[in-house]
């Protein structure tokens, strides 16, 4: 598939319809899903035959791109049931097999090593401080080959020291920096913050 | 949800020991068809828990899974027929409607329109 047709049928999908303010539920928009997930397969082969996990996938967006790119298996892990309700519209849509579940991912023990890669786009923490340390540090237990996620540009040292130090890493590198429209969904969100620079990073763990 | 994802989930509820895996009650299981990759099966033969698999096949109806884990000549030969097995127990049967079940406590989770409900309530955590 074309990274053209890709980003095309990622901007169909059905989107928040009610966003949570305290979930920090804002979209991946198909710009840079497209891009996160074209990369993460043409230049590394973590997405294709493989088994995808999505943390925190709100509706689905990140999970369906994986699942277009053939992956053997895609999982999205929410703790939204309304997201995930849209989500399963949004996999019907497209025709993809998506399995979805409902939990808590920072309290959820996923047990094995059969995800492959991790995928996601985590609360920035700044309605729940810490939430993208404790969803990285969930993702590096899971994965066996590699995590993307984006996080703020602002907290790259703090990233890059925290997964190599604690979060088992044996790489932490950004791939590149995005502009992240984080629309204009709450009324709190001056208009600077409209905006903002987002790294796209590849984590790999550790084999134990 | 399907027996993949069911592989990995166990029961967190603080305190136990024995959450894995949890058993299966099913109540609507749905089939969908999905392409065959042998190489993926392969790979994936060596990493999933066998017990569980075959357990939870088998109440989701599916009894055609040997109780013991077959060895990897089986996986090797050119007839597929276990392949097969492994692939449609694996990717293509869906618990639609139902519940998973902690071994433990007997805590269920409920599956709805497939999404199993693996949140816990606030004395569980
Ligand atoms: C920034 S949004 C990203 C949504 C989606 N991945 C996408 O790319 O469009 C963060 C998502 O994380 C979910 N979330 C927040 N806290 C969570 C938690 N503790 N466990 C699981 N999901 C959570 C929210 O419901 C939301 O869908």
């Amino acid at each position: 598939m074309k990274l053209k047709q890709l980003e095309g049928l990622l901007g169909d999908l059905e989107q928040f319809s009610n966003p949570k303010v305290e979930l920090e539920q804002y979209p991946t928009g198909p710009h840079i899903a497209s891009r996160m997930l074209f990369t993460a397969e043409n230049s590394y082969g973590d997405i294709t035959d493989k088994v995808v996990a999505d943390f925190g996938c709100g509706c689905g967006t990140l999970s369906a791109a994986a699942a277009l790119l053939d992956a053997a298996c895609v999982i999205g892990y929410d703790i939204d049931t309304e997201s995930l309700e849209t989500a399963t519209l949004n996999a019907e849509e497209l025709e993809v097999e998506i399995d979805f579940v409902q939990c808590d991912i920072t309290k959820l023990q996923l047990k094995g090593k059969i995800v492959d890669t991790v995928v996601m786009n985590p609360p920035f923490g700044t309605r729940k401080k810490g939430a993208d340390m404790e969803f990285l540090s969930a993702a590096m237990k899971v994965a066996s080959q590699a995590v993307y996620s984006l996080h703020k540009t602002s907290t790259r040292e703090h990233i890059k020291r925290a997964a190599l130090r604690d979060f088992n890493a044996k790489s932490a590198e950004v791939l590149c920096e995005l502009r992240y429209d984080v629309p204009k969904l709450y009324k709190f969100h001056k208009r600077k913050e409209v905006d903002i620079a987002v790294d796209l990073w590849r984590f790999v763990p550790k084999q134990n | 949800m399907r027996l993949i994802t069911h592989n990995m989930l166990s029961c967190n509820i603080k305190g136990v020991t024995n959450g894995f895996p949890l058993k299966i009650e099913s109540v609507t299981v749905v089939e969908k068809e999905v392409d065959f990759n042998p190489d993926f099966l392969r790979h994936m033969f060596a990493k999933i828990e066998w017990k569980a698999l075959v357990e939870g096949a088998r109440s989701m109806g599916y009894e055609e899974l040997p109780e013991d884990s077959p060895d990897a000549s089986e996986l090797e030969s050119d007839d597929e027929t276990f392949l097969r097995k492994l692939h449609h127990a694996l990717l293509e049967l869906h618990l639609e409607e139902g519940a998973l079940v902690c071994p433990e406590t007997g805590r269920k989770f409920p599956v709805n329109k497939g999404i199993p409900n693996m949140l816990l309530h606030e004395d569980e955590v």
